[in-house]
């Protein structure tokens, strides 16, 4: 039975991580008290002979004290939630110069677009692999994600990546790698018959051998070009 | 329309003592309490149906590609030789979301409580509108088994999931489902039209029909949670009706509102869908902190903790509600930016459930407490909804729904919700008000093994789920075990299937007990949880058109254990002589 | 039992059942026009295309003067009301009708633009703009068609000597329901013909 995360490799992971574990430890607590509170009471106040119940019908000092607890953990969360969430996802926080990979969804299949040898996506050099998806260790990597019909969701689970793709529109995220391996994209959005089977292979490599598999690739599609 | 018309004048249906024809007095009835009843078994009927989904798929999930027991007699296009196809595991799902969340929890809340429960809780003799009331009904009828029919239909019920995202839900091309797609939708709109009818009917009913003496401030917290989950529907669901037009036009008349191809966006029908689905959420729960408010001060013999507190939570949660839906949208597409101030209203949202939970513990606190069998449940929804709150803080924090999104997290947060909190909240209501309705008694022996049963089992089934999420389990896979960060989870999957189909027994046990109840359960007393809201001051079942002279009302509604009174409760309508308004 | 309500209940909101109904009803209705306007303005300006020039696909004069006309109904159904509060049966019935057969000559004039429309290729599948056209003014010409068919209903009931001075309840309310159908109208000729 496995029943945590898989490992991170990503370097906005970690944030991520935390962050759960933050909320795991807090909620964990009211928890405690809140289910421990309920059976120690329902035992403590269990009825006897001869014992009336309080009779009472609130008390505010106790109502403050539980509208402000929760109110201030909330909005404390709110704010370091914002604060990563900014650092992910805000357009302001997209590395200049990183390797720009396409990734178009389609029922029920990845494509995965390379720049060519310019490093510019969008242009006749570029080259297109389906359900193979290989990059860099430790270098920043944006993926400006399409789909071709229904709404798919990008996710490989180790990275702690997941957005939807959706037809009509172009989504960037990005991401930085920090552990090389072969890990898989998921698609995480119902899209249809095939939707549990939609899964591609990711590569993460080590920088020399990506350019080497880079150049091989570019010098192909540079030939293919040509021809 | 009409039949709004047809009456000149705003007089409330009377007492009437002529008797009335068994169909009139049973099927076309217009009697609220009858109208309650025959929503009860309706959604008990699809309840049932909902939970038989729930097995297929997780027969799917525990035992993948294996030969479901019966499965054989199902139709080629579902499950040949007993093998379950991909496509009709999809239209599992989808259905087993739709029946649960239209046709069995909502109406059970509302269809079933607030029809049965308003008048008898505020004191007249009926709805405001007992016609237009009968037409609720029937029209959900309709429409649950027009849902029904669609899996018998060429190319299998619908199956784009419960949320319906376009475009796999506007282009049959994509989804391999045409007519049961266009079913789906027509069956919820009709749903969506008879939900208006009832809600136009409890807001005047609330807002006209109480006693003398039920100011707002004495109402019980069930018509409270009931008045503002009317208004919550009344102002949610026809956003979804829009969208749901927009939706079959696409299907069927060419037009492009989520088809991106000619402009059309798929996130319009994410944001529309979401402006109707997050005050649905609280549709969905409200009514059952009514239940549970009661219930609790009712088995804890103590006013209500925070009476006043509790109200303006509901009022908040309800206000709070129409500005969180992007948060199920947080990984979509929308601009990061509206991300964010969608966080800060979700967290701030879960404030007034938490004073909620806190109050209902404070009333148990310093209570003499009646371990009954509405009680069990009552507490088991505190615990278990508490649960269901706090898996949502995972979720409201944006930067953690990346990962947890669409996984099986979710799945064991919506079901510690709607569960282990609504439908708690449902059985407690269902033995609270059974000797009421009914005039029978169920055993509570037999009451509390269903709960003890139905308790281990809900987590054993649920509780894992949050762990499977953590490991990534994506929701709605037919065979999650092929992928690779999946391969150890099938132990906890087969387990969980196991646990699940024993819950489901014990939804069966349920029914058998339900019903033997009815015939063979031990008349009921006037009151015999000794409560103090106005339906115990009528025989067990009231007579049609319930009181011969309205009540009147004197003193607010859970005035248990008053320190000069011998007996431990004071009903509504009792002289207040002891009572100094001054508690108000 | 009046008088006993209001000893415990001082200032209690009272409208009678009926008209409070509509009210409610209306606010339902309030939010599915919201729907499908929401959905327009969030389709027209966030489109990526240029959006047709309504001038240029519909026939933007004939609809000003059926707008024209579907207002002079709003003040023939007060002028019923008023007939109504003074008593005067005989003027109650011929405002209803009045507004009855406005009512219709709109729908029939819809229908009339819906057939040259489609005559010239303008269809439900012609792009977003046929698709939110024909549904927005649809839906709108369904709630008119409804409100006639409830003023014929009610001014059959006049007819029968339903209605007093002192109870027309009936009038009233159809009267608020034919007001919010005008006024909606109003709004979609604004966003969908003239923007």
């Amino acid at each position: 039975m496995d029943w945590s995360f898989p490992i991170n490799i990503s370097t906005q992971g970690v944030g991520i991580d935390n962050m759960f574990w933050l909320i795991f430890w807090i909620t964990g607590a009211a928890f405690l008290i809140v289910e421990v509170g309920v059976l120690w009471f329902l035992w403590k106040y269990r009825a006897r002979d001869g014992h009336k119940a309080r009779y009472t019908h609130g008390h505010l000092g106790a109502e403050i004290i539980w509208t402000t607890i929760p109110a201030v953990t909330m909005v404390a969360l709110g704010i370091m939630s914002g604060q990563m969430w900014a650092d992910i996802r805000s357009p302001s926080s997209f590395p200049e110069n990183a390797l720009t990979i396409g990734v178009s969804a389609k029922q029920f299949e990845w494509n995965v677009t390379y720049p060519g040898a310019d490093r510019v996506l969008g242009n006749e050099d570029d080259f297109t692999i389906r359900n193979r998806f290989e990059f860099p260790v430790d270098e920043p990597v944006i993926v400006r994600l399409e789909s071709e019909d229904v709404i798919h969701s990008f996710f490989i689970p180790e990275m702690r990546v997941k957005q939807d793709a959706v037809p009509g529109m172009t989504i960037p995220i990005w991401f930085e790698a920090t552990q090389t391996g072969e890990f898989q994209i998921a698609c995480a959005e119902l899209c249809g018959l095939g939707h549990y089977r939609m899964r591609a292979r990711v590569v993460v490599h080590e920088a020399d051998a990506f350019n080497r598999w880079y150049d091989e690739h570019t010098g192909a599609a540079q030939v293919a070009a040509a021809d | 329309m009409a039949t709004m018309m047809a009456e000149p004048t705003g007089v409330p249906v009377r007492v009437e003592e002529h008797p009335q024809s068994f169909i009139r007095k049973y099927i076309f009835s217009t009697d609220h309490k009858i109208i309650g009843i025959q929503f009860l078994f309706t959604c008990l009927f699809f309840l049932l149906i909902g939970g038989l989904l729930a097995v297929m798929l997780r027969f799917q999930l525990g035992f993948p590609g294996a030969t479901m027991p019966g499965g054989s007699l199902l139709p080629e296009t579902m499950a040949p030789d007993g093998i379950i196809l991909p496509e009709f595991y999809n239209s599992l799902v989808t259905m087993h979301g739709t029946f649960m969340v239209f046709f069995a929890v909502m109406p059970l809340l509302v269809g079933v409580y607030a029809n049965y429960l308003i008048p008898v809780q505020i004191g007249t003799h009926d709805m405001a509108f007992p016609r237009l009331n009968m037409m609720s009904y029937w029209m959900f009828l309709v429409s649950g088994l027009i849902m029904l029919s669609s899996f018998w239909v060429i190319g299998g019920a619908s199956a784009s999931g419960w949320t319906q995202y376009a475009p796999l839900s506007a282009s049959p091309e994509a989804s391999g489902v045409s007519t049961g797609q266009i079913l789906w939708i027509v069956s919820i709109a009709i749903f969506a039209f008879s939900s208006l009818l009832g809600s136009v009917n409890y807001i005047t009913t609330i807002i006209n029909q109480r006693a003398p003496g039920m100011t707002w401030l004495r109402l019980p917290l069930v018509i409270w949670t009931l008045f503002i989950t009317a208004i919550l529907g009344l102002l949610a669901i026809p956003v979804l009706t829009a969208a749901l037009i927009m939706l079959l036009f696409d299907q069927t008349i060419g037009t492009t509102f989520f088809l991106p191809d000619t402009g059309g966006q798929p996130l319009l029908w994410q944001h529309l869908f979401w402006f109707f689905g997050h005050p649905e959420v609280y549709i969905l729960i409200l009514p059952g902190m009514g239940f549970v408010s009661e219930i609790i001060a009712n088995g804890s013999r103590k006013p209500i903790f925070g009476y006043k507190s509790m109200v303006y939570a509901i009022i908040a949660i309800a206000g709070l509600g129409f500005i969180v839906w992007g948060h199920h949208m947080f990984q979509s597409g929308m601009n990061p930016a509206l991300g964010m101030s969608f966080m800060i209203t979700t967290l701030i949202i879960a404030v007034p459930s938490a004073i909620k939970v806190f109050n209902w513990m404070g009333t148990m606190w310093g209570g003499s407490i009646r371990f009954h069998t509405p009680f069990l449940f009552a507490v088991g929804f505190v615990m278990l909804f508490a649960i269901g709150g706090f898996s949502g803080i995972f979720m409201a924090s944006s930067p953690v729904d990346i990962f947890i999104h669409d996984t099986y997290f979710i799945v064991a947060h919506i079901h510690y919700v709607l569960f282990g909190g609504s439908l708690f909240a449902i059985f407690g209501a269902i033995y609270y008000w059974f000797p009421k309705m009914f005039g029978r008694m169920i055993n509570e022996t037999a009451g509390k093994i269903h709960f003890f049963l139905t308790f281990v089992l809900f987590n054993l089934v649920f509780f894992p789920m949050h762990g499977l999420g953590m490991a990534g389990m994506m929701r709605r896979i037919y065979e999650p075990a092929q992928y690779e960060h999946l391969s150890g989870i099938q132990d906890t999957n087969t387990m969980v299937s196991w646990a699940a189909f024993g819950l489901f027994a014990s939804g069966l046990y349920f029914m058998v007990l339900f019903f033997w109840s009815l015939f063979k359960g031990k008349p009921a007393p006037e009151n015999p949880w000794e409560a103090t809201t106005l339906e115990w001051t009528l025989p067990s079942p009231p007579m049609h058109g319930n009181w011969k002279e309205l009540p009147t009302v004197y003193h607010g509604p859970y005035e248990y254990s008053h320190p000069d009174m011998e007996k431990d409760w004071l009903l509504q309508n009792e002289r207040p002589d002891v009572v100094s308004p001054a508690h108000h | 039992m009046e008088a006993e309500a209001s000893r415990f209940e001082p200032a209690t909101f009272q409208v009678n059942d009926k008209k409070l109904g509509m009210w409610i009803f209306l606010a339902s209705e309030v939010m599915f026009f919201t729907g499908l306007i929401g959905a327009y303005i969030i389709l027209r300006w966030g489109a990526a295309s240029p959006w047709p020039v309504p001038g240029e696909v519909l026939n933007v004069p004939i609809t000003a003067g059926n707008t024209f006309i579907l207002i002079c109904s709003s003040v023939t159904m007060v002028k019923a009301f008023a007939a109504i509060e003074e008593g005067n049966q005989k003027m109650l019935k011929v405002w209803l009708l009045a507004t009855a057969f406005i009512g219709a000559s709109f729908v029939g004039v819809q229908v009339y633009e819906y057939t040259e429309l489609i005559h010239h290729g303008f269809l439900p599948s012609s792009g977003l703009y046929g698709s939110a056209f024909f549904t927005m003014t649809g839906f709108h010409g369904l709630h008119v068609t409804i409100g006639v068919l409830c003023i014929l209903w009610v001014a059959m009931k006049a007819f029968r000597g339903s209605y007093s001075q002192a109870d027309h309840q009936g009038v009233e309310i159809i009267g608020l329901y034919w007001h919010f159908v005008d006024l909606v109208w109003i709004i979609l000729f604004t966003i969908v013909y003239l923007i």
